[in-house]
């Protein structure tokens, strides 16, 4: 089985996240960059998979600049066996993205393609599902258990209230949830082998897709910060500044 | 050298002492247990495996990607950097010195982890001076039978074997041509392990005495299969020890220093953060500047090591400077933390009571300083 898995370049969630001044992004000094904790989630779930189904293998794909090599060489030292870098430097929202990865599921003739359910930077939520369309394959997402059996897949989804169960035929889509698994992390000697691993570029122009984004970023805004508490003196006092000052009841 | 890969091998070392070390560093020090879970993830990163060549199934890194390697684990806690460092010096000894068969049977097991090694030198009566050791090697047949004790042996425990130091000619002149080295596994005959000594600082590893009764050992185990070579063995090795202990020092030291510069932002006295203090300010200068010098010294030896070159000098002043420095970082650390530097709940007290091993292990400061000296006369003859 051959298994695609996009990846973003993300910051890491530990990182304090300080936005410019002007709202047109983040500082980005100081920042520490990680594959999308989602999508690490992915790699490790496309790895399971090829440790069970002997000839599987597992491609990484990411559209960004060319210093987000460092992630894809991570994903190759937890094991995937190669990669593909997308080049872009500007702005792709949710839809051109999922148009890229799906012009290179269809060139790689995937089985699979795995990714998280969303990135942790915008929290968009959207490219796996377009991406299910644009393919006209099946899609299960939030997934928190994946099984196969032959060439059909059969997903626990995590969704509100409860579990539920699908079954599909491959090629399909799935993005994952958090419950999925726990990623291992790359060993040394895997770091010293994915320097040997295939690492190609392509430039996303030369995809011949209509990348214009539909979707613009206006402006980005810290949230409020945080109000030091206060102290009440009785339970008639709490209700009474709910009610009038905080208006929750 | 792949200056990619070696970035990449350093930071992947740094997120699991991030993740798995340094939130339960203390608690395993201050119960003085043994790290099994952070021993494990050493070996399974490959560690073990450190500075083995390939072709032995190590990872076959530089001194310098070690030294940093060393630094980072010890930036979360030292004693993870002691399970490691005679370990390699064994595999050292061995890949240099050994004969194939040993390489063979010793180097792939010793990369993965599977065999764990330690060196056994110091005895209760001589640490500094190597050549009065007391313990003799007896030919018998196939063996050699070995007798004699060892003292504050690091990995006796948790080790499965030792490169132990014995005189194979205990009349030989000069002494130190008497001296030979022993790959010793553990076996049900011995040798005996000491109770796991009390320590100051560098706790939870196990520290031991070591006692050999009369322990027949097969005579394949006398590394490089010649009798009277031990001490020259041993010695090429200890400029890895000294790089490996001068890099536990950065690592500590740093770890003293991030602990006291993120702590005076936060602390208020009069009014302001203590790091506009200027008092404060001048110790953090001070520990920001010691920690950097002694990286770089650091860096140096092992570049000279790594290029072949004779570095005893250099590797002697990393380890002196860089110990030394530590031992003030961690003091000045507690000076700008205050009364919670003196707590269990900082860790500060704990680097202040590592910081002082690192003056003593792999041969003492003072004893540094005479090599330095006598590089230094015969570089710069009268
Ligand atoms: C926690 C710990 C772990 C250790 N692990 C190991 C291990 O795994 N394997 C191992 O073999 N050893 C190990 N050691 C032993 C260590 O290497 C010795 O303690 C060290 O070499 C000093 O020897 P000593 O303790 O006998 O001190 P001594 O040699 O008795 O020295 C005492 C003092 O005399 C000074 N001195 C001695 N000779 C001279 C001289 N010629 N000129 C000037 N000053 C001198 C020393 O500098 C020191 O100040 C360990 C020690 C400790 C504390």
């Amino acid at each position: 089985m051959k298994i695609l898995v996009p990846i973003k370049r993300v910051p890491d969630p530990a990182t304090t996240i300080r936005v410019l001044p002007d709202g047109s992004g983040i500082a980005t000094d100081n920042v520490k960059w990680v594959i999308n904790p989602f999508d690490e989630i992915a790699i490790e779930e496309a790895l399971r998979i090829k440790e069970k189904q002997a000839g599987s293998e597992v491609v990484l794909v990411t559209i960004g600049q060319s210093t987000w090599q460092e992630q894809l060489r991570t994903g190759l030292a937890m094991g995937a066996d190669r990669a593909i870098l997308v080049k872009n430097d500007g702005y792709l929202d949710p839809l051109a993205l999922a148009k890229i990865i799906a012009k290179v599921a269809a060139g790689e003739n995937a089985d699979l393609v795995l990714l998280g359910k969303q990135a942790i930077d915008d929290d968009s939520n959207q490219v796996g599902q377009m991406l299910a369309e644009l393919l006209g394959w099946p899609q299960a997402t939030f997934a928190s258990k994946v099984e196969f059996a032959d060439k059909r897949v059969t997903v626990i989804r995590e969704v509100d209230g409860g579990l539920e169960t699908i079954a599909f035929n491959l090629p399909a889509v799935v993005t994952t949830d958090l419950r999925l698994n726990e990623p291992r992390y790359a060993s040394l000697p895997g770091i010293m082998k994915a320097r040997k691993k295939e690492l190609k570029e392509v430039a996303a122009e030369s995809l011949g897709l209509d990348l214009a984004p539909k979707l613009k970023i206006k402006s980005l805004t810290a949230p409020p910060k945080r109000q030091a508490g206060r102290k009440v003196a009785s339970v008639e006092e709490l209700v009474s500044v709910l009610h009038t000052e905080a208006k929750v009841i | 050298m792949d200056e990619v890969q070696d970035r990449d091998i350093i930071a992947a070392v740094r997120g699991f002492v991030e993740r798995e070390v340094i939130p339960f560093a203390s608690d395993f020090e201050h119960r003085d247990e043994y790290p099994h879970p952070m021993v494990a993830g050493l070996k399974s990163l490959g560690l073990f495996g450190a500075t083995i060549p390939a072709e032995h199934g190590g990872l076959g890194l530089s001194f310098a990607t070690y030294a940093r390697v060393m630094e980072e684990l010890s930036r979360g806690w030292m004693s993870l950097a002691g399970v490691i460092n005679s370990h390699l010096i064994m595999a050292f000894i061995i890949t240099h010195h050994g004969t194939a068969a040993q390489k063979e049977y010793f180097l792939p097991a010793m990369a993965r982890g599977d065999k764990r090694g330690g060196l056994a030198l110091t005895e209760p009566h001589a640490g500094s001076d190597v050549q009065s050791i007391r313990t003799t090697a007896v030919r018998r047949g196939d063996d050699y039978v070995l007798k004699g004790s060892k003292m504050f042996i690091t990995n006796a425990r948790n080790g499965t074997m030792l490169a132990v130091a014995a005189k194979t000619d205990p009349l030989a002149k000069p002494a130190y041509a008497g001296i030979s080295m022993f790959a010793v596994e553990k076996n049900d005959a011995g040798p005996a392990v000491g109770a796991n000594l009390k320590k100051l600082g560098y706790k939870g590893i196990d520290t031991c005495e070591v006692t050999l009764d009369d322990l027949a050992v097969p005579a394949a185990n006398l590394i490089g299969g010649a009798e009277g070579l031990g001490f020259k063995q041993v010695m090429s090795a200890l400029e890895v020890g000294r790089i490996n202990v001068a890099a536990r020092a950065v690592g500590v030291g740093q770890a003293a220093f991030e602990t006291a510069i993120h702590y005076a932002q936060q602390r208020t006295a009069f009014g302001k953060p203590i790091c506009e203090h200027q008092a404060v300010q001048l110790l953090l200068a001070d520990m920001g500047t010691g920690v950097e010098a002694a990286r770089l010294m650091v860096a140096n030896a092992a570049r000279k090591k790594d290029a072949g070159e004779r570095c005893d000098v250099e590797a002697g002043m990393a380890k002196l400077f860089a110990s030394e420095a530590c031992a003030k970082i961690s003091l000045d650390a507690m000076r700008v933390l205050g009364g919670y530097g003196f707590m269990q709940e900082f860790p500060v007290e704990r680097f202040y009571r590592d910081a002082p091993l690192m003056m003593i292990g792999e041969g003492t400061n003072e004893i540094q300083a005479l090599v330095i000296a006598r590089g230094l006369l015969a570089r710069y003859p009268a």
